[in-house]
């Protein structure tokens, strides 16, 4: 086992030597750069990385340009994870055999994808892998839309967002159908450790990452990625929707052990209403007509049952 | 701008590349690193900004916030000190500004053409409490 990186605050994180680079062609303000770099310097580790098609890979693999400092594949849509499982299930066997030129460096496995990737293409892939048991990190960028094909649904959606195949107009008020609840379908798989995080609370997160970089197993994070394209606001405000997002309780930050001991790790002081989240945002902004104004009492309704069950969830240690 | 198609471009449209002066790359490799020239480092994305930050050196109280939360690695932090912003990498999206938690901030936007000199010296003061 190779050390843990030790990082007490951000001055001491400050340090650390990026593995992700600059101009890297996603958007100005766009959260999934911030998320990648707070998983790859959470550890010192040699690292095997792979991304699924999406935002993130066509943006840091441009033909000459490749904007990781590690080892990196890419493949399709579907199968970011088990390529990054296939290199995990060949690191094992050289190493029960004896034949790793260099058997004491520790390299650890990751794979980026996208929602639209993890959720709906990639999501029997992903189901693989956490039920093999490869000794993996499943690191979902969610942000509820495909991004990089122009803002089509996926099954991350939330009810009401405005999208390019569910658009809000005079009929309709856009997505119909709910947000998938993935970390506790992932969860469901008995890994040892499934989270939901957040960019802005990057302690938080970083101890999760680093939780799941010490145990063996599947890990699955997802984190919340506001896009300033497809939510529609300033890119300077991307930490703020972030804020939004975890202070509301529409995202809420825990963590599933094993599969059943479930721990709140962030409360915040002041409960956002989710109406100032939504207000922030120009893909819910027909929410806020006369007709449309119930929806918004129903999300809070929602958040509102989901944040008592995971209450009551941690309570009961089931 | 409404009726152009992907092919169309308007006159006198400028098209970029990606290559460009990458002139601060010393100041910003991290010290026992090598960069190949594939690595997109070496590229430059200056253009796509149409505001900057400037940083004021007097405000700063080195809390790495902005370093952290830069979606584009152009917070250059040495030794635990914010040493100042990597221009070839920005594309001024203006985050580092909005988590700048110093009074006045340390970090602000200005326009492209503004100098460095003449944004220092029109610095805000202290705001009061409301």
């Amino acid at each position: 086992m190779s050390e843990m990186k030790n990082i007490k605050n951000l001055k001491e994180f400050s340090t650390s030597a990026d593995r992700f680079e600059g101009a890297n062609l996603l958007c100005p303000g766009c959260a999934h750069s911030i998320i990648v770099r707070e998983v790859l310097n959470a550890t010192n580790d040699d690292l095997v990385l792979s991304a699924s098609t999406g935002c993130l890979e066509v943006c840091t693999a441009v033909y000459p340009y490749t904007s990781w400092d590690a080892s990196w594949i890419h493949i399709g849509f579907e199968n970011g994870s088990t390529a990054v499982a296939g290199a995990e299930a060949m690191y094992k066997a050289l190493k029960t055999k004896g034949r790793l030129k260099q058997p004491d460096r520790n390299p650890k496995f990751v794979s980026f994808a996208g929602d639209g990737a993890s959720y709906d293409i990639g999501f029997q892939w992903i189901s693989g892998c956490m039920e093999r048991g490869h000794n993996i990190m499943h690191v979902v960028l969610d942000n509820e839309v495909y991004a990089n094909t122009g803002g089509q649904r996926s099954s991350s959606t939330p009810i009401g967002s405005s999208t390019t195949t569910a658009p809000s107009g005079r009929k309709s008020y856009g997505e119909k159908k709910n947000k998938k609840d993935m970390v506790s379908i992932m969860a469901s798989h008995h890994i040892p450790y499934s989270a939901q995080v957040a960019p802005n609370k990057w302690k938080d997160m970083v101890k999760k990452i680093q939780y799941g970089f010490s145990v063996d197993g599947p890990v699955f994070i997802n984190a919340v990625s506001p896009c300033t394209t497809e939510w529609k606001f300033d890119p300077k405000d991307t930490m703020l929707l972030t804020d939004l997002a975890t202070d509301s309780l529409v995202f809420p930050l825990y963590e599933i052990i094993d599969g059943h001991e479930l721990n709140i790790t962030y409360r915040p002081k002041n409960v956002v209403p989710v109406e100032e989240y939504l207000a922030a945002q120009g893909r819910f902004k027909h929410l806020f007509k006369d007709e449309y104004k119930y929806l918004i009492t129903e999300w809070q309704e929602r958040v509102d049952a989901k944040w008592a069950m995971l209450q009551r969830r941690e309570e009961a240690r089931v | 701008m409404a009726n152009t198609g992907w092919d169309e471009f308007e006159i006198g449209a400028m098209l970029r590349t990606f290559e460009g002066s990458v002139d601060n790359i010393a100041g910003t490799l991290q010290e026992d690193r090598n960069y190949t020239q594939n690595s997109s480092f070496s590229a430059n994305v200056s253009d796509w900004r149409i505001i900057k930050p400037v940083f004021n050196k007097d405000y700063c109280i080195d809390c790495q916030f902005c370093w952290i939360y830069c979606p584009d690695i152009s917070i250059i932090a040495r030794d635990k000190k914010m040493v100042g912003v990597d221009m070839d990498h920005c594309k001024g999206c203006g985050i580092c500004v909005e988590v700048c938690p110093t009074n006045p901030k340390s970090l602000l936007m200005f326009d492209e053409h503004i100098d460095e000199e003449v944004a220092l010296a029109g610095w805000p003061t202290k705001e009061g409490k409301k």
